[in-house]
């Protein structure tokens, strides 16, 4: 077996590594630079039930080391993306993750029954945590009741294993992916973004036309590295860890954690090969660090020595 | 469109904050057209993070070179003027959609209208229509005479107006005070509320703009450069300024 191959439900990965949810569209643009069969997954742009144009622009600003976006959700909806999106990408050898987003819990309900259909569609990952919509979104995700209610129900109609997307902006992440749990996902990732904003110091007025949106990138990593090291603790389903991840030690310290595959968000604006190039790079780490295979990783920083040696092979 | 690690050639200040790089690499060629950009990393680390759009000014095909002409604003513009000879710039290009530079024939006479750091994509696009035969007029608007560069560059093309907007060198003002002769094409790039007042030209000529928006990916996939449609009663129609522009004909979106 590949020493990056990673079983997770719904997801036989050839390796741990995938692009993240609106970093990569629906990766026609970065087909360009290199074969998508690289990649372990493909996290596609939320889809909604109707086409959505989002925010107003500027939709994005710089800070150090990460960016605020407040794309809004835009997207084809989901007729569009049923017939045109996902069958470009079936060409592909590469397992789809698919990102459903909705303001009321029958617009999740929905979407999830129909795109879970698709045949390339092997999961997907209820988008309860977009801090850039004015309704559904984020109030989903910060309230356990409403983040259980919508797993719950979208757990009942789904062909395909669920996975739910967690916010950060809360004060209490491990009572929310308890109650996402209990609700029936089969796994988490996290996190999405954190909300922020710039002032333009010209203007004296928010950079971003919404205003607020969600900081990413390399600023953002010891926020979901610490979020992973308490969920993971507490939660016996896998999480895909994302924020901030550029390099394969990224991907190691987010295996450290807890993670059980990563997601790669900004970083593929920097540098269109960033995950081929993490992909090559990780047997090598591999070799530095002594190990054979990745999931040896899982969880190492917290995990006690016994456990470590039960679960070795 | 590719990733290319260039190496810089010459970096030199040409007028207040504005700057001129030359790099080179071998996959510069004729696919760098005029009206095109590249999305250029400055500094090695994370911070800055994103890359800065910047238009092609000139190429030399054959010498496999590119130059650009920059305003030190920000951090990334600031770390990019610092660098020197020799230095590795990582850029991603060629990228987006140029001008229309094959539709025009001999004989035909083109304006080009470029407003403050919005003229350097005028400079390649001007040499370009010029071999083609056709008839070039150029009028570009600086703030003062501090920030006027590349008048003897254009002028080898055709003639060229220079407008300030505080009046200390050529005409006094706005570029579009400068316009009463007729063309078949008039080409501009500069700030917002210039191009929204190029857009009624539409009546004497074609019209063609190019587009600033703040960027995320630079190649399409991040919809961070969106502009509506004009006329889509939807409002859900759009273009993206990196990968279906920068350039756009005038009537096409929203300004
Ligand atoms: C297609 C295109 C072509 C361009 N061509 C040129 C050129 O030839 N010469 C030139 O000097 N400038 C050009 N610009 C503008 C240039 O991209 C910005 O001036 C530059 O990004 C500012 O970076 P900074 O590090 O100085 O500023 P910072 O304030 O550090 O920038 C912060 C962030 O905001 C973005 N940003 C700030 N101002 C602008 C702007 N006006 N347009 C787009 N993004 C912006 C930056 O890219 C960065 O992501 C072009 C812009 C576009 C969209
Ligand atoms: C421009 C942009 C658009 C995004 N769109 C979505 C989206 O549609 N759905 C979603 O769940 N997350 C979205 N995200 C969040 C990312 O998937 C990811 O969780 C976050 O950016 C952290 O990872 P990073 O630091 O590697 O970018 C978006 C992020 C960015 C920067
Ligand atoms: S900058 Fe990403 S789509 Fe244009």
């Amino acid at each position: 077996m590949s020493r990056l191959q990673i079983e997770l439900p719904g997801l036989s990965l050839k390796n741990p590594i995938m692009p993240a949810s609106g970093c990569f569209g629906f990766g026609r643009e970065y087909s360009k630079f290199y074969d998508l069969e690289k990649l372990g997954a493909i996290m596609v742009k939320a889809t909604t039930a109707e086409p959505r144009f989002g925010n107003p622009t500027p939709r994005v600003a710089e800070t150090s080391s990460g960016m605020l976006n407040a794309i809004g959700l835009q997207n084809p909806g989901l007729d569009e993306v049923l017939h045109s999106e996902l069958p470009w990408l079936s060409e592909f050898d590469v397992p789809i993750i698919a990102n459903v987003a909705g303001s009321t819990i029958e617009d999740y309900v929905a979407v999830s029954k129909e795109i879970s259909k698709a045949p390339n569609v092997h999961a997907l990952e209820l988008n309860i945590s977009c801090p850039n919509v004015k309704e559904g979104g984020l109030a989903f995700g910060t309230v356990p009741e409403t983040a259980y209610e919508v797993t719950k129900a979208v757990k009942a109609v789904s062909s395909v294993p669920v996975y739910v997307k967690l916010s950060p902006n809360v004060t209490d992440i491990v009572e929310i992916a308890k109650s996402v749990e209990k609700a029936g996902a089969d796994g988490l990732t996290m996190i999405n973004t954190l909300l922020g904003m710039r002032i333009d110091l010209k203007t004296s007025k928010p950079i971003l036309a919404n205003g607020a949106g969600g900081l990413s990138g390399p600023a953002i990593k010891p926020v979901a590295i610490r979020m992973i090291h308490q969920v993971s603790q507490q939660v016996s389903i896998p999480i895909i860890g994302m924020g901030g991840v550029q390099t394969a030690e990224d991907v190691v310290e987010y295996f450290l954690a807890g993670a059980s595959a990563v997601a790669v968000g900004t970083a593929n604006f920097v540098d269109p090969y960033c995950c081929p190039t993490i992909i090559e790079n990780l047997p090598l780490l591999l070799d530095d660090l002594g190990l054979y295979h990745i999931d040896e990783l899982i969880g190492r920083s917290w995990k006690t020595e016994w456990t470590l040696q039960s679960s070795s092979r | 469109m590719n990733q290319l690690k260039t190496e810089l050639v010459s970096q030199r200040q040409i007028a207040e904050s504005i700057y001129e790089a030359i790099v080179y690499n071998e996959s510069i060629d004729e696919s760098f057209k005029p009206g095109q950009f590249v999305h250029v990393k400055a500094g090695g680390g994370s911070d800055p993070l994103l890359r800065r759009p910047i238009s092609i000014c000139h190429v030399e095909p054959k010498k496999h070179l590119l130059t650009m002409i920059y305003r030190a604003e920000g951090k990334g513009t600031n770390l990019l003027k610092s660098e020197v000879p020799g230095a590795v710039i990582d850029i991603l290009g060629p990228l987006g959609n140029g001008f229309p530079v094959d539709e025009l024939r001999e004989g035909q006479t083109a304006v080009l209208v470029g407003g403050g750091i919005g003229v350097p994509p005028l400079y390649y696009l001007s040499e370009s229509l010029q071999e083609r035969g056709v008839h070039v007029h150029h009028v570009n608007g600086f703030q003062s005479k501090e920030s006027v560069f590349y008048e003897e560059e254009f002028k080898e093309f055709g003639p060229v107006t220079i407008t300030t907007v505080d009046g200390s060198y050529g005409e006094s003002g706005f570029v579009t005070n400068q316009l009463d002769f007729s063309f078949d094409y008039l080409f501009a790039c500069g700030p917002s509320p210039m191009l929204r007042a190029l857009e009624s030209y539409r009546s004497k000529g074609k019209v063609y703009l190019s587009l600033e928006q703040r960027m995320g990916c630079g190649i399409g996939a991040c919809l961070a450069c969106v502009c509506h449609v004009q006329g889509d009663t939807t409002a859900l129609k759009y273009r993206k300024v990196c990968s279906d522009g920068p350039v756009f004909e005038a009537g096409e979106v929203v300004l």
